[in-house]
């Protein structure tokens, strides 16, 4: 029988059962779509994370004191070394060539005041370079001065959030709020960031490194950020920083310096992980409708025994009745790998149409993926169906029962 | 044309062997009518799915066109049957989502034959058994007499050199049996080799020759063809 005709064969006898058809074809649909769409969900969502990252500039390098020795740990958030990275330490980097600005970063919690309202706020000690280091921009008045950071002002720079609490609609700039049992001046705000690397800038107070140092009483730096002079730089500016602080911890290398690269080739494994991940469960659903293809071609082959009997006693062999039970599995997978893709493409343009986020193409390796799954679901889930067929005594098939 | 000699063919049900064939010798030449009566349970049934290769015997051997059958393979006999072999069944065994031209072409399909010289032969095959007008009717939406004729119009579209035909008219009235007899008998007389199993006697008198079976043995071969040109 040659293959248009089997083709012909297997689309009359699918057509001739319209609604079962339409049901399986269906659950093959909503299972393809459900791989495709969740793989480009989790894709769109690996993009966002890594483009904010990248925002923050894939120049930056940070330095963390403290070393941890155990390889494959995390770096250490909070110093674990007896030796601070102190504001000398940070200084002292400027000294390479390749590093273009640095913010040394104290960070604390402490209440924040104006008139009778108060209220717990992050303080991030730093430098007026923290401003084009991380990115920042204001919303009003100007940022900490720039000068020698070892000089503490009384200077503040308040998130928008901060500045609605403590000051409603009023202008802040020139008032005087207390931070803790200091008093600093309000000389700029900072322009809304939302969320970045999990701190709300928006409930930040900026003030001076060494006012920070001075507030919480510490002589060690939380963070040191070093931006080099370009992408190519980051590995010499690494070297550098840990050359320089080696020296100056007396041969001992007791900080971590990590780029934002690693940080962001790391999430980016973690959320190409997390994708594929999400593809595997949705794929579950993709052979719960291959099984049901088995099973609507295991009730077509005993519904239609007398069919096979008729087609043996006119002369098809086995592999013919075999082939075209086959075709109805594989015909039933295609046709609703199919539909999946077009309800995929249908709901990400609609998607897309309303986030922004949401604008990149579905994943070709989902796309490719789910249709040959769909495929190898078809032909898994159809050829024992079709050998039960091709088994079929013909002279028990054409027996009247 | 077919030579059965010494045919056994036994089955199992349970662990009690079932002798449905025993000893069956039988000589057919090309061109004979036979008909092929007994009680229910004689063998009828199962020699015929003997002849159209559809069952293998147990013992025995079965030369038909001179070849030894039982030294093909099941590819070699489904080509056998779809070449020099028909089969007519009584509850007609139609394809019920295809129409009846569709039907008859179902062994061309299974043939390889062109689709431009299928047409014609189909258009052909129609119009001589009077089924143009139902040619895209599903058999649902035919008569009793016209799904026999469409089953027996499928089953000789290839020009086979046998029909087998089993209980052809038990699903119809009597009006109809003879018409569809007639169909068979017209074909017989254009030189096909027709093997017809039945229960009516009317039906099994009109063969010019007729065997009779009991417990799985030929126990009756008359020659004669009285019967049947009486009847013209």
């Amino acid at each position: 029988m040659r293959l248009a005709e089997q083709l012909v064969f297997a689309v009359q006898s699918l057509a001739a059962l319209r609604a079962r058809t339409a049901l399986i074809v269906l659950a093959m649909a909503i299972g393809t779509a459900g791989v495709v769409l969740l793989t480009w969900l989790g894709e769109a969502g690996r993009r966002y994370v890594t483009d904010q990252f990248a925002q923050l500039g894939t120049n930056l390098v940070i330095v963390l004191p403290g070393r941890s020795e155990t390889t494959g740990g995390a770096p250490p958030m909070f110093g674990e070394t007896a030796r601070d990275l102190t504001l000398d330490d940070a200084l002292a980097l400027r000294r390479s060539e390749h590093v273009a600005r640095l913010a040394p970063i104290v960070a604390g919690s402490v209440a924040v005041a104006f008139g009778n309202r108060e209220r717990e706020a992050t303080v991030l000690g730093s430098t007026a370079e923290l401003l084009p280091v991380r990115h920042l921009s204001l919303a009003a008045g100007q940022f900490l001065p720039a000068g020698d950071p070892r000089r503490g002002g009384a200077e503040c720079v308040l998130g928008g959030t901060l500045v609605r609490e403590l000051f409603g609609a009023a202008s802040p700039l020139g008032a005087w709020v207390r931070l803790g049992d200091r008093r600093f001046r309000v000389t700029g705000t900072l322009a809304s960031a939302g969320r970045s690397l999990g701190n709300d800038l928006d409930e930040m107070v900026v003030i001076p490194v060494a006012s920070a140092m001075a507030l919480f009483d510490s002589e060690g730096l939380f963070r040191l950020l070093v931006e080099a002079r370009d992408r190519d730089a980051v590995a010499r500016t690494v070297a550098d920083c840990e050359r320089i602080l080696r020296t100056r911890h007396d041969g001992e290398l007791d900080v971590t310096v990590i780029t934002q690269a690693s940080v962001l080739s790391t999430f980016d494994g973690i959320l190409r992980a997390l994708t594929w991940a999400i593809a595997g469960i949705a794929a579950i659903s993709l052979v719960v409708a291959g099984i049901l293809i088995m099973n609507v071609m295991v009730i077509a082959v005993s519904q239609r025994r007398a069919e096979v009997g008729l087609l043996k006693a006119l002369g098809a062999a086995a592999p013919v009745v075999r082939t075209l039970f086959l075709w109805e599995a594989l015909l039933l997978a295609v046709a609703g790998a199919g539909c999946g893709l077009a309800l995929a493409s249908a709901v990400r343009a609609a998607a897309a149409a309303f986030v922004p986020e949401l604008r990149t193409g579905l994943p070709g390796a989902a796309v490719a993926a789910a249709a040959l799954v769909a495929l190898g679901i078809g032909v898994a889930f159809g050829t024992a169906p079709a050998a039960r067929a091709a088994r079929l005594d013909p002279v028990l098939a054409l027996a009247r029962r | 044309m077919i030579e059965l000699r010494a045919i056994d063919r036994v089955f199992r049900v349970g662990d009690q062997p079932v002798h449905a064939l025993r000893g069956v010798d039988l000589a057919i030449a090309r061109g004979e009518y036979l008909s092929l009566m007994g009680p229910s349970g004689s063998g009828k049934s199962t020699l015929l799915n003997v002849l159209g290769l559809l069952d293998r015997p147990t013992a025995g051997s079965y030369h038909f066109a001179g070849e030894d059958t039982g030294r093909l393979d099941d590819a070699a006999q489904a080509r056998m049957r779809r070449q020099h072999i028909g089969f007519v069944f009584q509850s007609f065994h139609l394809v019920p989502r295809l129409s009846t031209a569709q039907n008859v072409a179902l062994p061309l399909v299974l043939a390889e034959v062109p689709r431009a010289e299928r047409a014609e032969r189909v258009r052909a095959q129609l119009a001589a058994f009077g089924l143009t007008d139902r040619a895209h009717h599903r058999p649902d939406e035919l008569s009793g007499g016209q799904r026999q004729r469409a089953a027996i119009a499928r089953a000789t579209i290839t020009r086979p050199q046998l029909l087998l035909a089993d209980e052809p008219t038990g699903n119809l009235d009597r009006h109809t049996g003879e018409e569809v007899v007639r169909v068979l008998e017209r074909l017989h007389d254009d030189g096909l080799t027709l093997i017809v199993v039945t229960h009516d006697p009317a039906l099994g008198a009109r063969a010019h020759r007729r065997l009779r079976m009991d417990d799985g043995r030929l126990v009756g071969d008359v020659r004669g063809a009285e019967a049947h040109d009486a009847a013209r």
